[in-house]
């Protein structure tokens, strides 16, 4: 995507080219802060990047990564669009999978299925909400937040029951070569499948196309309805398996299993260099965003600092983080 | 005829004339369920309760149609509000000879926390949206530090004034006409037009010499204020301090139901996200109007999951009736 013709050339020296390319790849200067993160915190506590530290960050930011899979989807494709309801979303699939699964092997797949569907059938009322009744996406997710939760409270009737299945924990946790745990390789599995989707067919090349322009992309014969709604319906399905995933990490669970993962979804896409209007970005840079987050908390946690200090250090940080590249072009050019 | 009837409604819905009378169908509405639901009603007890429920929302809301009308979003307005509340009554500690260094406060916090946000938007040039939201966690955190669990005592005087009533119509009632009064001084000012100005097309307003970042700074501190006299008026309707208050369902983040009601009671009221069309007036019976939905869920007996629901639905209807007579525009 770098556009050497169209540079200005100025006198071209090594720390200027250095400075426009990063310019240019946000997720390397994430990545950067990620490498840095995990430094710091080896000088605080040594062994903090250590291996087996970096496989447990990397494990507790999968289940973040999967969920902003979908957010990427929806923010790319623009028209101020954003989810958030992903966190509500990945809790109701993770109580019904448990519901139904209750800790019985062959019940897995049914479980994965319903809970799935049931996702699936939110973000497809999200996107119709969206793009039939032109909802402002940040209210209709916001607002579906509420009715999510009566849902699952009628459900559980205010007391999830059952469990994950063995099969379920073994794959998340399970260690495989070089102790890599599975969900490692499920989160490979997603990111490969995402880049692919956004990279190398129609669909995807039909989602920046919506985050670019949409009124031009209507005009060149896009389906703007459909693909919305496509958008969004598949948004709550990865946050529905990032919940389903969740549920085999946990084995139990809660009320509020995944509501906390709304925000920093959104972040993750952010800091990955996607942009919120739209049209430019990826899944690698979420990939990486969602590992900056959780070191960060992590290192936060290190530094042993009470849940107060800690979110106030997690907002400064996020400032600084985005002021480093997620800034909006000047006004006076 | 019908296109002519058409046109003319969405040339009236950009001018803000057609969710006027959106969200007074709505607002009449929901008043007549109410009254219907609870035949006490329209008693002085129940007004003046009904009223002193409603002006957080109310104030919240004004001070989100300002950031919004502006070009911004406010996310971390729950947790600021929250913020300048905790600050306010651990000043106060009950002593009415302090009310007014912690009404000073409530506002100052606002404005200060508004300030601070505007400068991360018009200055760092963040998005206002994920800047306020880094905010929020800013704001919160010091929110627990300040006040961790529910406490805090309000001067007696306070809370009787605020639930009390002149020549019959409550005092909260007052204050709302007298937020309205406020807000409608804002718009008429040249800081409210340039205000639309730069929601409606900021590279316009910049070539027309309207000082952008400043005016996107002053949305944040109008903001603020307007979220530090919604502070007063939790303190005022409660009693006393809770980090916790206007948090979101379920979840522990420090002020976030405020918001998202803020942000709800905006579009319902016909301010578009967009920025530069609508108004307070709009918002203010959006606020009404969802304050008074979560009564009739409430009136008509229905247990917790159920009255979620049908919250969550009753939000996503009203929004999607205003936004029927742009159906016909182009898609999404």
């Amino acid at each position: 995507m770098t556009d050497e013709a169209a540079a200005p050339s100025a006198p071209s020296s090594p720390v200027r080219t250095a400075g426009r390319w990063l310019a240019d790849h946000p997720a390397a200067v994430a990545g950067i802060i990620a490498v840095a993160m995990f430094a710091a915190g080896e000088l605080l506590r040594p062994g903090f990047a250590g291996y087996g530290q970096i496989l447990n960050v990397l494990r507790v930011a999968a289940f973040l990564g999967i969920v902003a899979a979908g957010q990427t989807l929806v923010i790319l494709s623009g028209g101020e669009g954003v989810d958030l309801s992903v966190g509500k979303v990945a809790t109701l699939s993770a109580i019904i999978a448990a519901r139904t699964i209750d800790g019985g092997n062959d019940l897995m797949l049914p479980g994965l299925a319903l809970a799935l569907g049931a996702c699936a059938l939110i973000g497809l009322i999200n996107g119709l909400g969206i793009a039939f009744l032109r909802i402002p996406p940040l209210v209709m997710t916001l607002g579906m937040i509420a009715v999510v939760q009566g849902v699952i409270l009628i459900y559980t009737g205010g007391q999830p029951a059952g469990r994950a299945a063995p099969l379920m924990t073994d794959l998340v946790s399970g260690r495989t070569v070089f102790r890599i745990p599975g969900i490692l390789w499920i989160w490979a599995v997603v990111a490969v499948g995402m880049v692919v989707l956004l990279r190398r067919t129609a669909f995807g090349w039909r989602v920046h196309a919506l985050g670019t322009n949409r009124l031009a992309s209507g005009l060149s014969g896009i389906n703007v309805r459909r693909n919305v709604v496509a958008v969004y319906t598949l948004s709550s399905v990865l946050a529905g398996l990032g919940g389903f995933l969740l549920l085999g990490y946990t084995k139990t669970v809660f009320l509020n299993l995944a509501d906390g993962y709304m925000l920093p979804s959104v972040a993750a896409v952010v800091i990955g260099g996607t942009t919120l209007a739209g049209g430019v970005g990826g899944y690698p840079g979420t990939v990486v965003g969602a590992i900056v987050l959780t070191v960060l908390e992590s290192l936060l946690r290190t530094m042993q600092l009470d849940e107060a200090a800690r979110q106030i250090v997690n907002g400064i940080v996020l400032i600084l983080l985005l002021s480093a590249y997620g800034r909006q072009a000047r006004l006076r050019q | 005829m019908i296109d002519r009837a058409v046109r003319s409604l969405t040339v009236g819905m950009r001018r803000g004339l057609v969710p006027g009378l959106t969200v007074t169908t709505l607002l009449l509405i929901t008043v007549a369920v109410n009254a219907l639901l609870a035949p006490n009603f329209f008693s002085s007890y129940s007004v003046i309760s009904n009223f002193s429920s409603f002006v957080p929302l109310v104030a919240a809301s004004i001070a989100q149609t300002i950031v919004v009308l502006g070009g911004g979003i406010d996310l971390s307005l729950g947790a600021l509000i929250t913020l300048s509340s905790v600050m306010s009554v651990v000043l106060m500690e009950g002593d009415p000879g302090r009310l007014p260094l912690a009404v000073a406060v409530a506002i100052g916090v606002g404005a200060a926390g508004g300030l601070l946000n505007g400068l991360i938007v018009a200055f760092l040039r963040l998005q206002p949206i994920v800047a306020t939201f880094a905010m929020s966690f800013v704001f919160a955190g010091i929110t627990l530090k300040v006040l961790p669990q529910p406490g805090g005592q309000v001067p007696a005087v306070m809370t009787t004034t605020y639930r009390d009533s002149v020549i019959g119509i409550p005092v909260a009632a007052l204050v709302i006409a007298g937020l309205y009064g406020l807000w409608w001084v804002v718009k008429r000012s040249t800081l409210g037009r340039h205000l639309y100005a730069v929601g409606g097309d900021e590279r316009a307003a910049y070539a027309s010499g309207v000082r952008v970042n400043q005016v996107r700074v002053m949305s944040y501190v109008l903001g603020g204020t307007f979220g530090g006299v919604a502070a007063l008026a939790i303190l005022a309707n409660t009693g006393s301090g809770d980090p916790y208050v206007g948090a979101a369902v379920g979840t522990a983040l420090i002020g976030g139901q405020t918001t998202l009601a803020s942000i709800a009671a905006v579009v319902i009221g016909g301010t578009a996200l967009r920025g530069g069309v609508g108004g307070a007036g709009g918002s203010i019976g959006g606020a009404v109007i969802l304050a008074l939905v979560s009564n009739i869920v409430f009136f008509a007996g229905i247990s917790g999951g159920y009255r979620q629901l049908i919250n969550g639905a009753i939000v996503i209807a009203a929004l999607a009736l205003t936004a029927v007579p742009a159906f016909r525009r182009s898609p999404a």
